[in-house]
């Protein structure tokens, strides 16, 4: 078991002739996902790396090769479109990985996809793995190990180095979700933890936050509410300075609001083992896990 | 990114929300012969930068506000010549303060109540919200704390956008007599416009005045936008001021480095901006000061951080340089090779801390050390940020 994606996933690829599109495809397959299409307007008839057929349109995509999953690398300025397009033709989990995406494009976005059932994992995100089974998004492959550790976490790197302390302590993840860096995406901190609550396979869950905007605060109150598994978190930025965008465009203090301190006061209110340092995920990891 | 006032007023003035008659002026004589050719017996002349407080702050010679009223165009010139070259301090300047290159000058307005109004980003409904409050003129966060029941906060559907009866009903919360709501109602959908057409992040209206002649103006506004959408924006890209941003942001971005200058002395340099802000937190768990945030992200090249190497060194307040790394798609053996090149053309000053994981992690630490160069190498996260600490306060490291 795992979450959102598994060995059976079919993966199809928006944008897959481009620099990092191809880059990415290629190592997706390489870990073992199942890429099945590639799509690019005007390129429609190509082959990528001589197998994966290459589309014009995400429906005849779908149509010809039953994808049910896409990874999106188009350029931010047609990014939305594309994510679109993808729901449109009913792909069930669509990754975005495009940073710097217009906040006004992703809230018309977030508005359509209320009408269609599909996840939208991203933007400016690294992706979501499953180990050992899928892997869809950016992050090196290797660090992973199957297990039972869920993660979720806001920040692509953030999610490699807890993924390694935990791989480095003998243990290993279900699944690993970046939820993204930009203040309006999919998928949200709660559902993922909701996600991987549900996944039998997964014991504990890690979550790492960063400053900004209320994630934080609204999935504490949901752990503290339904959670029965344990919950480790890490809350970047404690030391930011306020109304400084922190690289990501949603890792900001404004108005007072979005701050480390309340995020990880609010996660210590519902239970939740907060680690102290980023070095620390890792033993807390362990600890909460009784081993 | 921000605009100045006047910038703001003139794109409010363009969207078709009332404003005060006035300009904006370079020099002195410009200023006066602005406030001759205004009907009016009292005006305003503004420090132009970007910051708040100005009203309360003062000038680098003791010159105080950066806010002046005054009766005759002759006085405004005068304001004008101790304002124009001269560096305003505010409380949100920080103790450098910004320099003044521009006034602006307009008609003082009788103001019979100052109004607050704002729209921006509502992160969790992922919609515009039009925030109001009869309580302006001041900070809206004082009025949060203090009298929460005196804001509306009006959620607009970003497919919809605002609706009529959603103007009445901020225009109504607002203090307006339902016979006088057609001048609110048209500035608000001016107002909203705006936000929308120019990808703003916000527009905030602060104060809006009614005057004691019953007109709605717009006596200052702050504006800002989606860096993000900048690329289909050009006329807002043209109204960026170099002389208002910090000259190392200024250099980073003229290499698309992710760099935010901070007051500390230790420079870092780090992959993914999580893990960037996580390393300003462990320098501060350890005691110490950074002097930046520096995010090269992930798929840095080796020009990049070469780049990076040369800001971190060039800023005199840099005693220490952490680098952390965790090697993903950027493999370490790459990073080390471009830090060596970055460190042969231009040698190290201060003592480089150096922490790596990741892919290729003992390839690139095996060229570090090959390298011959005083790089000091730590394996832990907590153990990096101590010997930075101890190498920026001139200690050896443990």
């Amino acid at each position: 078991m795992s979450v959102l994606v598994d060995a059976n996933t079919r993966l199809l690829v928006q944008g897959i002739t481009g620099k990092s599109g191809s880059f990415h495809a290629s190592a997706c397959k390489e870990y073992g996902t199942q890429v099945v299409a590639g799509v690019t307007p005007a390129r429609g008839g190509e082959k990528f790396e001589k197998t994966v057929p290459i589309f014009d349109t995400v429906s005849e995509a779908v149509a010809a090769t039953k994808a049910n999953a896409s990874m999106i690398f188009v350029p931010p300025e047609f990014a939305a479109d594309a994510i679109l397009e993808a729901a449109d033709a009913g792909i069930q989990l669509i990754v975005a990985i495009t940073e710097g995406i217009p906040v006004m494009d992703m809230m018309r976005v977030r508005h359509a996809l209320s009408e269609h059932s599909c996840v939208l994992i991203g933007p400016n995100c690294p992706g979501i793995i499953t180990p050992g089974a899928c892997k869809i998004g950016i992050m090196p492959g290797y660090i992973h190990r199957p297990g039972n550790v869920g993660v979720v976490s806001r920040s692509g790197t953030l999610t490699y180095e807890a993924v390694w302390q935990i791989t480095s302590q003998g243990l290993g993840q279900s699944t690993c979700i970046g939820v993204g860096g930009d203040p309006i995406h999919g998928l949200t901190l709660q559902k993922a933890v909701e996600y991987l609550h549900a996944d039998p396979d997964t014991k504990a869950i890690v979550m790492i936050g960063e400053i900004g905007g209320s994630e934080e605060e609204e999935a504490a109150e949901y752990i503290q509410s339904r959670v029965k598994k344990p919950v480790i978190s890490f809350v970047a930025g404690a030391t930011a300075p306020p109304g400084k965008r922190m690289g990501h465009a949603g890792a900001i203090i404004s108005g007072g609001q979005g701050t480390a301190q309340a995020k990880i006061e609010a996660l210590k209110k519902a239970g939740v083992h907060v680690a102290e340092t980023l070095g620390d995920i890792g033993q807390e990891v362990v600890k909460a896990l009784g081993k | 990114m921000n605009i100045h006032e006047y910038q703001a007023r003139d794109l409010l003035a363009a969207a078709g929300v009332p404003v005060p008659r006035g300009a904006v002026a370079r020099s002195p004589e410009e200023a006066e012969s602005i406030a001759r050719s205004l009907p009016c017996n009292s005006f305003v002349v503004k420090a132009q930068v970007h910051a708040g407080g100005r009203g309360k702050g003062h000038f680098q010679d003791g010159y105080k506000s950066g806010v002046h009223l005054v009766k005759t165009p002759h006085q405004v010139r005068d304001v004008a010549s101790r304002m124009i070259g001269n560096t305003l301090i505010t409380h949100q300047t920080g103790p450098e303060g910004k320099p003044v290159h521009a006034v602006l000058v307009g008609e003082s307005t009788d103001i019979a109540r100052e109004l607050y109004l704002a729209i921006v980003l509502d992160r969790s409904s992922g919609c515009p919200v039009i925030v109001a409050s009869q309580q302006g003129g001041v900070e809206i966060e004082a009025v949060a704390e203090k009298s929460p029941e005196a804001i509306l906060r009006e959620v607009i559907h970003p497919g919809l956008g605002l609706q009529p009866y959603q103007a009445r009903k901020v225009s109504i919360f607002l203090g307006f007599p339902s016979t006088g709501l057609r001048a609110p109602c048209r500035l608000l959908h001016a107002a909203y416009r705006l936000f929308i057409e120019k990808d703003c992040s916000q527009v905030e209206i602060n104060p809006l005045a009614v005057t004691k002649g019953g007109d709605v103006v717009a006596l200052d506004a702050k504006l800002g936008f989606d860096d993000n959408a900048l690329f289909r924006h050009k006329e807002i890209q043209e109204l960026q001021d170099p002389s208002q941003e910090d000259p190392r942001d200024l250099a980073a971005a003229e290499h698309h480095l992710n760099y935010i200058g901070l007051e500390g002395n230790i420079g870092c340099m780090v992959n993914g901006a999580g893990l960037a802000m996580a390393t300003l937190d462990l320098i501060q768990a350890a005691g110490g000061k950074p002097a930046n945030f520096l995010d090269v992200g992930g798929g840095a090249s080796e020009e990049m951080i070469t780049a990076a190497f040369r800001l971190l060194q060039g800023d005199p307040a840099v005693k220490a340089i952490l680098v952390n790394i965790f090697g993903g798609i950027l493999k370490c053996d790459i990073l080390a090779q471009g830090m060596v090149a970055a460190c042969r053309t231009a040698p190290p000053r201060v003592p480089i801390i150096v922490r790596l994981q990741g892919t290729n992690v003992e390839a690139g630490r095996k060229i570090l050390k090959e390298s011959g160069l005083p790089l000091l190498p730590a394996e832990g996260l907590m153990e990096a940020a101590d010997k930075a600490v101890a190498a920026a306060a001139g200690k050896k490291g443990k």
